[in-house]
């Protein structure tokens, strides 16, 4: 079956004969692309920096502090920013040091976020990918199991964990991303129906690619464009879904802090201290900031029409 | 200037009495006026000749599009006239600007394009109008169809409702004045029972009757302009004829001028009084139909006037062996499952019998509906279908995927649409190599490369262009990425649904003479779905002719075009080569 080739156009064929193709203009994979085109996106890039700064920070910064996340400074309650105390954001009601917290409280609150979006981006686009490619009696299966867990209220589901698992911050993780990724399955499952009735969809299946293939590498990566949209919001949702666990007494415990406990510790201080409510404020908003704009950022990287 | 057009005066028995004073410049001209205004317009250079009632005038016309990359020009100065109830062709291939010119006439084009020049109606300059002007111009003086009937109607609304609409806005006509008035517009436009389809929505139409509710909604305030963008394009031969027709015959009746924008010049010669040729944003040539197609002065011209396919096939050797048979293949797709109850089935296939022998190529031609594309998939086992299906004397009815990926091979398929079938996310490289991945898991990087650059240059495409995405293509060179896709494995057989449809003609005729360059070298089977029959004829050396799933007619290529038995097909050839506009 194989034939030979006898191509009349002379210069190529040549070159393949020598094995060597001629070498064509770099840009190969769609990620090494994608990372070319990021890096011309000033905004994106800015972004990226100032994150990597503030995760950076809240991960080292509690050790470089002259203070401990719960020690209590008799000296100072409820001081505003002195620089000469060392308190350079001030301190809490209790005394203790609001930076120190500040940055402890961030790794709460991003690994929070990291996680549950992880789990949420990973269960969420493969779950919905397969049930919206396979489609019919699966698609049905599948959607409906979404339904019900949509049913469930999230206090409940939160609650029976505590109770079979105890309290443990793992449990706020799990939680979460057990709820975080529905929406993401519904988003994914609605973009590859769409997909799969394209041609080059049937095309990959007349040259016989398995499902799975078919699955990761032509419907996944054209639907990438909202997913990330949606991981941008997200993420906020989680960092004020943990906030509102540890309010209701179910999340994080004192003396360990977040983001969300903060804020709303100092929503309440807010006359007489309101440092307390601005420094976790700007920490939690520069970083959806940062986010959106990479998030945007990605999208259009991740695109090649945007070149 | 009007010189085939039967125009005058007395053609106007509804509203003659409303403009009276627009006739009396239609008093035929003399002869030497029209010799004058003929070589004038041969020559592109429209001067007001006295006496000539000109609707339009269109003075060096600039459109630049302001994009981020720089100002990409897009109409590069035309000029030309339209007179009052002729037919002018803009003519012109993919991103030749002819949409654009009529897009700038009713001033909706976007923000970034920046116009200049002059467009007079009637006199009134509409490039310095006012938006409220404008708005009042658009549907009421100037009225517009477009090529997609099924997206231009509004879905959720009767198309009654939208029809009155524009009357409401326009006429001011309210309650049962305006539902009287839709009644004799959908009447006019030749929908049947318009008393029960005035109730009905958009979809509840066919493509023929939806083109025509556009109409009934553009003739709705009597316009002197109707722009008609590509308005048969999307529609089948048969139906295309019958909408042209209407379209003569409003025009006779109400005296309007049609701005007719067309990529086919086969239309062209049968509809239009004047032709304009466009290029590149440039007005190439201008004048009347007759003059342009018997003498066309430009290459470019000449060469959409020949790009009509031309050549065919030689029938195989009658006893080459069959590579591929059918016997009494089905389809049918499930419409409604309920819950309880039988499931509502629609038979789209309905016991096709085939056979393909080695080098031969089979065209099957067909309407929309006519389950064509239907019976290829399921032939390939993209479908599940009844009845038995042999290749190259395997079974393929009872295989399931895995035991088909071998065989997957040795056919493959190229789709109609050259934007969709190309993943937009993966390079030209990948998406060559992605079959040699499959089939061929035991080359390296490189061995799958040098294949890929092999099939590139058989397609005739740049090497260096394989690192490149599908949409810094052009549709014709997409068109050969697909058709490398397929040829990177060596197939034998060749599915090839309508793979010409999407492109321009001088393009599709560049592509028909790959194909067939490709069989003889390769000795490759191909089975040729189409509605053009023009291409058909070029390419196959059998024909099947399909309605409503069944065969209708099938035998070689040239006796059926020289004497097709069957009514329908005979129709098709009609509407397809001569249509008779009237």
């Amino acid at each position: 079956m194989s034939h030979t080739t006898p191509t009349p156009h002379g210069h190529a064929a040549a070159s393949i004969l020598d094995g060597k193709p001629p070498a064509a203009p770099a840009g190969d994979s769609l990620t090494r692309d994608a990372w070319r085109r990021l890096k011309q996106n000033r905004a994106a890039m800015c972004s990226l920096v100032v994150m990597a700064v503030i995760i950076l920070a809240c991960l080292v910064g509690p050790w470089l502090t002259p203070f401990e996340l719960d020690e209590v400074d008799w000296d100072a309650i409820g001081t505003g920013p002195d620089l000469a105390s060392g308190h350079v954001f001030g301190t809490d009601v209790n005394g203790r040091d609001l930076l120190t917290r500040t940055l402890h409280g961030g790794q709460i609150s991003l690994s929070v976020a990291l996680v549950a979006t992880f789990v949420s981006l990973v269960i969420g686009v493969l779950y919905g990918a397969i049930s919206g490619y396979f489609g019919g009696r699966a698609d049905n299966l599948m959607m409906r199991f979404v339904d019900i867990m949509y049913s469930l209220p999230f206090m409940f589901l939160v609650i029976l964990l505590m109770v079979v698992f105890g309290r443990n911050i793992f449990l706020i993780y799990a939680a979460i991303g057990a709820v975080e990724w529905l929406d993401m399955s519904r988003i994914v499952r609605g973009q590859v129906l769409a997909l799969k009735k394209r041609e080059f969809v049937e095309a990959a299946h007349a040259l016989g690619v398995r499902d799975l293939q078919v699955v990761t590498r032509h419907l996944i990566p054209n639907a990438l464009g909202p997913v990330i949209i949606y991981v941008t919001l997200t993420v906020p949702k989680v960092i004020l879904l943990e906030s509102f666990l540890s309010f209701l007494g179910l999340g994080v415990q004192e003396p360990l802090t977040s983001w969300g406990v903060l804020i709303s510790e100092g929503k309440d201080m807010m006359e007489t201290a309101p440092w307390m409510l601005l420094v976790p404020s700007i920490f939690l908003a520069a970083t959806l900031f940062c986010l959106n704009f990479l998030g945007d950022g990605l999208r259009d990287a991740l695109d090649p029409k945007t070149r | 200037m009007t010189t085939s057009h039967s125009l005058s005066g007395t053609d106007h028995p509804v509203d003659g009495a409303s403009r009276p004073s627009e006739n009396a410049g239609n008093a035929p001209l003399s002869a030497g006026d029209q010799a004058r205004a003929d070589t004038l317009s041969r020559l592109g250079l429209e001067a007001e000749v006295p006496g000539t009632p000109s609707l339009m005038e269109i003075e060096d016309l600039r459109v630049d599009f302001q994009l981020p990359d720089g100002p990409v020009p897009a109409v590069k100065g035309i000029s030309f006239t339209l007179n009052k109830g002729e037919t002018l062709a803009l003519v012109g291939e993919s991103g030749s600007g002819k949409s654009v010119t009529s897009t700038a006439i009713l001033r909706l084009l976007p923000e970034l394009a920046e116009v200049q020049g002059t467009i007079r109606l009637r006199g009134e300059d509409l490039l310095t109008a006012s938006t409220r002007r404008m708005r009042e111009l658009r549907g009421n003086r100037i009225a517009t169809i477009f090529q997609e009937p099924m997206t231009s109607l509004n879905p959720l609304h009767r198309v009654g409702r939208q029809i009155i609409e524009v009357l409401s806005l326009h006429r001011d006509l309210k309650g049962r004045a305006a539902r009287n008035k839709a009644l004799e517009l959908l009447e006019q436009v030749g929908i049947p029972e318009p008393a029960r389809r005035i109730d009905s929505y958009p979809h509840e139409l066919s493509g023929g009757q939806r083109q025509r509710v556009m109409i009934a909604i553009a003739l709705a305030c009597e316009p002197d302009l109707l722009i008609a963008d590509e308005p048969t394009t999307a529609l089948d031969v048969t139906v295309q004829a019958q909408i042209l027709r209407l379209l003569k015959s409003l025009q006779k009746r109400y005296g309007m001028a049609i701005l007719f924008i067309t990529h086919d010049l086969g239309i062209v010669r049968h509809f239009a009084d004047r032709v304009c040729v466009m290029r590149y944003g440039e007005l190439l040539e201008s004048g009347t139909t007759h003059d342009v197609f018997d003498n066309p002065q430009h290459d470019y011209t000449r060469m959409l006037i020949d790009a009509e396919p031309s050549g065919e096939k030689a029938p195989v050797a009658s006893d080459a062996p069959v590579l591929l048979s059918a016997r009494d293949v089905r389809v049918s797709f499930t419409i409604k499952r309920p819950l309880f109850g039988p499931k509502v089935a629609f038979e789209a296939v309905r016991g096709i019998d085939l056979d393909v022998r080695r080098g031969q190529t089979i065209g099957i031609v067909g309407e929309s509906g006519s389950g064509k594309s239907t019976l290829g998939r399921a032939l390939l086992r993209l479908l599940k279908s009844k009845g038995q299906i042999n290749f190259d004397g395997i079974n393929l009815s009872p295989l399931d995927a895995a035991a088909l990926r071998p065989l997957r091979s040795r056919m493959q398929v190229v789709f109609q649409d050259p934007f969709g079938s190309l993943s937009p996310r993966l390079t030209v490289g990948e998406i060559i190599s992605e079959g040699l991945r499959v089939h061929h898991p035991e080359f390296n990087r490189a061995q799958r490369d040098a294949k890929v650059c092999e099939a590139l240059d058989e397609v005739s495409l740049d090497l260096s262009m394989r690192n490149r995405y599908p949409h810094e293509f052009s549709g014709g060179q997409r068109q050969r990425i697909a058709i490398a896709r397929a040829l990177v494995l060596k197939p034998e057989f060749l599915l090839l649904d309508e793979p010409t449809s999407a492109l321009d003609r001088s393009v599709q005729v560049t592509v028909i003479d790959l194909l067939r360059d490709l069989q003889a070298r390769h000795g490759l089977t191909y089975l040729f779905i189409s509605h053009d029959l023009a291409v058909v004829r070029a390419l196959s050396d059998h024909l099947i002719v399909m309605k409503d799933g069944e065969v209708v007619e099938s035998g070689s290529t040239r006796a059926i075009f020289e004497a097709p038995s069957e009514t329908y097909t005979r129709e098709l050839m009609q509407a397809a080569f001569a249509p008779d506009l009237g």
